[in-house]
């Protein structure tokens, strides 16, 4: 982490940048009262807001680049799994059977909590009830044994997810 | 080749309908308050995210004048893909702790 003592300064910095390019991209006009405004704005939202954007100045490449590889095949399995729901929805005798399972994780830092519990409740078939941020425990409703053993058994999200926090 | 995008995005259209179509029925055949989250909360986000897909890919190649609608779709997807979630879990976790029992196999439905 090298990036570590970047400061204050940087993250106004990047907070500004961030700010007056969704400016531009949201208005849509180029001429110079608009870029006036949009600049005074961005500079405001940075001044007050950059520590809320930008944690303790840290932004870890690597970690970014292994979540932007992780966000397709998470995609690819929300798009699995939609279909595995609406099967069992439109099936005429509904095989559901629910339940909600438990399990303990190696995660302990919130963005990765976060990214699991975000992944888990967008995957059909399971949602995210309780999380446990001390000792990484999730509590989860699941709406069929296959769906829960993907969890409890196979355990492919959590490695993913630690993979890219590098938390095991 | 306009004849090929209107197909290709009529097709994302039809999937994103079907799905929030799923999602309406489970919303009424599911047995319980958690099964029905299951439903609602989820066939919906890819729903959505197909529906707006779908237009896109129609507002690129029919309205290329304006290449900026495109690209706030694209974010309203981003928005949706956290929020629906958050909004879900929010929901379970709330149903969880005022006691909402889960409904089990062989239960009466409610």
């Amino acid at each position: 982490m090298t990036e570590k003592k970047r400061g204050k300064g940087f993250g106004i910095l990047v907070t500004f940048v961030t700010m007056f390019l969704f400016w531009l991209l949201l208005s849509g006009f180029f001429d110079a009262f608009h870029i006036t405004v949009g600049v005074i704005c961005s500079a405001i939202v940075a001044l007050i807001s950059y520590d809320l954007f930008m944690k303790e100045g840290g932004l870890d490449t690597d970690k970014c680049f292994r979540l932007l590889l992780y966000i397709p095949w998470e995609l690819w399995q929300i798009v699995l799994a939609n279909f595995d729901v609406a099967y069992r929805v439109i099936h005429p005798k509904m095989p559901i059977d629910p339940r909600i399972i438990e399990f303990e994780t190696t995660l302990r830092s919130d963005l990765a909590l976060v990214t699991l519990g975000n992944s888990i409740t967008l995957t059909p078939g399971t949602v995210t009830v309780l999380v446990d941020p001390e000792k990484g425990k999730f509590w989860v409703h699941a709406l069929a044994k296959r769906t829960a053993d993907a969890l409890l058994v196979d355990k492919t999200m959590q490695t993913k997810v630690a993979e890219v926090y590098g938390e095991w | 080749m306009v004849g090929i995008i209107a197909w290709v995005s009529g097709g994302f259209l039809a999937a994103g309908i079907f799905l929030m179509f799923t999602g309406a029925i489970g919303l009424l055949r599911f047995p319980d308050f958690y099964t029905r989250l299951h439903a609602t909360g989820k066939c919906d986000t890819l729903g959505e995210v197909l529906i707006i897909t779908g237009l896109l890919i129609y507002h690129l190649f029919h309205y290329p004048g304006t290449p900026l609608v495109p690209v706030k779709l694209l974010f309203l997807i981003v928005f949706i893909f956290l929020a629906n979630p958050t909004a879900t879990h929010a929901l379970a976790k709330a149903a969880y702790k005022t006691g909402v029992k889960p409904w089990k196999v062989g239960d009466k439905r409610m």
